[in-house]
């Protein structure tokens, strides 16, 4: 049966509201929204497996205080079952990280000011041009950019070139993050600064930057996030360390053990024992990534009700 | 309605003194004022965007104590005449101001004039309020001292509240000085504006269509301010709603399509203007 249009004189079928028609199209609907969930699934059953896989791997190693009290030693000491551990290397990690962060964020920061506030600025085709090609740098380059700058000057490997080669990794991520968010905050708030007769630096670093202050903390967030899990640009910067350092500064001036080259070279070692931890580090380098993604969402949405 | 015959060719770097057969508030008003010192002067003022002019040689006196109204058809140059006056032109590529605007016999466009100062001395409110979202009521009143050094807690307290009571809005936010300012009204976060500029002593205020975006119950407070204010600002007012130059202003200036065709206290100019451009527009033939 036709469904005629509302219209004065000769009814006419509207082929759009057939009932067939209709049919056919919710069918249609419900076929795209199978393929919508399908490609989810697709994509998320793999993170799942990985996440399964690893932890269930190396819950055993991470449950025990000695992975965390203890450092590697020989591999004699796990084969006859003395107490080992990880602790250097997830202080290791920390503070290789963690100096990276101090490195990269001011810079980054800096960075993406001059990107998005100073268009005019004569550096800044080149601070781009840097910046870009940084970013599409293999991690690998850039430890080897820092073995040249770092290793080979101070003639050691070190926690501080490690934390170099990160920083390489995160600057050109929160450069990006900054001038991203400082292009949505509206010209008026930067002509009202302005127009008080403050000058410009002030009007940026006091107006426009607190208001883009959550999107800055997701860059570095995502930055942290990223270059924690690289073990290429550590493999010749700060090396690895069976062991704890003997003073705090040594893990600045000497190798230092990192957890993703740590997993690396217990991975293709041939005792199970190691292999045991391996996994045990996968399940920290895991909750580390989870637990930076998980602040950032908490960052992003407390945030929300004082945004612009 | 017919224009009179100008008695001498009008001179648009003067105000106009009132005709003696004027009656009313507008005269007195105007008498008044035209013995007031002149506190910014423009000569020849013109801008160019690239090769396109936007203000057309415009010389304007603005005096002490006085509200002048810049009006005219939308794209006529008031705006752009206004940010001329406070340098925000030099934001922006490819803008170029010639000619002079002299605030108390210092031109600031001459060489070595530092605009930061400037922009102390002659402030602006902007059509759609603009408190920095991310301070209190109170930063953001004393953010013109705050920001440039001054610390000294007491003065920024007393700062703060001469300048909200001076725009009519200590009453209301007396209690919640360290509220975010995102959070009050519209008409409350204009006057909020116009605190923040009268804190750094702004001997001018530009006002760029304020109450544009505002509802009619907050414009008429705007206005009730802009005349309490007069006396301790000049006060420059672009509007496209007639009836509020009317109401607000002593002079009126009025611009077609980048000139100044017309100046004259207000009174004389919405009922007796000299050219028919003007005519033509106050009485609603275009624009």
């Amino acid at each position: 049966m036709a469904v005629t249009a509302p219209v004065v004189g000769r009814p006419r079928r509207i082929a759009a509201v057939t009932p067939e028609n209709l049919r056919r199209r919710y069918r249609r609907d419900r076929i795209m929204i199978g393929l919508l969930v399908l490609a989810t699934a697709v994509v998320l059953i793999p993170l799942l497996i990985i996440v399964w896989y690893v932890v269930a791997n190396g819950i055993g190693a991470v449950l025990t205080s000695d992975f965390f009290t203890q450092d590697l030693g020989s591999p004699a000491r796990a084969l006859q079952g003395r107490p080992t551990g990880l602790g250097h290397t997830i202080l290791g990690t920390l503070v290789v990280d963690g100096l990276a962060l101090l490195i990269a964020v001011p810079i980054g920061i800096g960075a993406g000011i001059m990107l998005s506030e100073y268009p005019d600025h004569p550096l800044n085709p080149v601070l781009r041009v840097l910046n870009d090609t940084l970013n599409g740098m293999p991690a690998i380059l850039k430890g080897l950019l820092a073995f040249s700058l770092i290793v080979k000057p101070m003639g050691t490997f070190s926690g501080f070139a490690g934390a170099v080669a990160l920083a390489f990794v995160m600057l050109p991520i929160v450069a990006r993050a900054t001038e991203g968010v400082l292009r949505i905050i509206p010209w008026s708030i930067r002509e009202a600064g302005l127009a008080l007769g403050l000058p410009r630096w002030r009007v940026v670093l006091n107006t426009v930057l607190p208001a883009a202050r959550v999107g800055v903390v997701t860059g570095i967030l995502i930055a942290f996030a990223r270059a924690a899990g690289e073990a290429a640009p550590l493999l010749f910067t700060s090396f690895g360390n069976n062991f704890f350092s003997s003073t705090p500064l040594r893990y600045l001036v000497g190798p230092v053990d990192t957890l993703p080259a740590r997993l690396y070279s217990l991975a293709i070692s041939p005792y199970k024992e190691w292999h045991a931890m391996g996994w045990g580090a996968g399940v920290i380098l895991l909750l580390l990534v989870i637990v930076t993604f998980v602040g950032t969402r908490i960052v992003t949405r407390q945030r929300h009700a004082t945004d612009l | 309605m017919e224009t009179a015959m100008p008695p001498t060719t009008p001179d648009p770097a003067a105000p106009v003194t009132p005709k003696p057969q004027d009656a009313g508030q507008g005269a007195a008003r105007a008498a008044v004022a035209a013995d007031a010192a002149p506190r910014l002067i423009t000569e020849g003022i013109s801008v160019h965007y690239g090769k396109v002019i936007g203000v057309r040689d415009v010389s304007l006196t603005f005096r002490d104590k006085t509200v002048t109204a810049l009006i005219g058809p939308s794209g006529c140059g008031k705006t752009t005449f206004l940010r001329s006056l406070n340098r925000m032109h030099d934001l922006t590529r490819g803008v170029k101001v010639s000619g002079k605007a002299v605030l108390d016999g210092t031109d600031i466009y001459a060489n070595g004039v530092d605009p930061v100062t400037i922009r102390r001395r002659i402030g602006m409110v902007f059509q759609k309020p603009t408190p920095f979202p991310t301070m209190s009521i109170y930063d953001n009143v004393v953010a013109g001292l705050k920001l440039v050094g001054i610390r000294d807690r007491a003065l920024l307290d007393e700062v703060a509240e001469r300048s909200l009571r001076q725009a009519a809005l200590w009453d209301e936010v007396k209690d919640r000085l360290k509220a975010p300012a995102s959070g009050i009204s519209g008409g409350q976060q204009q006057r909020l504006s116009i605190a923040r500029a009268l804190a750094v002593e702004a001997e001018v205020l530009l006002m760029d269509e304020p109450t544009s975006s505002l509802d009619p119950q907050s414009t008429m407070r705007i206005e009730e301010l802009i005349q309490e204010l007069k006396d301790t600002v000049t006060i420059i007012i672009v509007t496209h709603n007639m009836q509020q130059a009317a109401r607000v202003s002593d002079y009126t200036a009025f611009f077609y399509e980048g000139d100044l065709i017309e100046v004259a206290d207000t009174n004389t100019m919405f009922t007796n203007p000299r050219e028919q451009r003007t005519n033509d527009y106050i009485t609603g033939r275009f624009g």
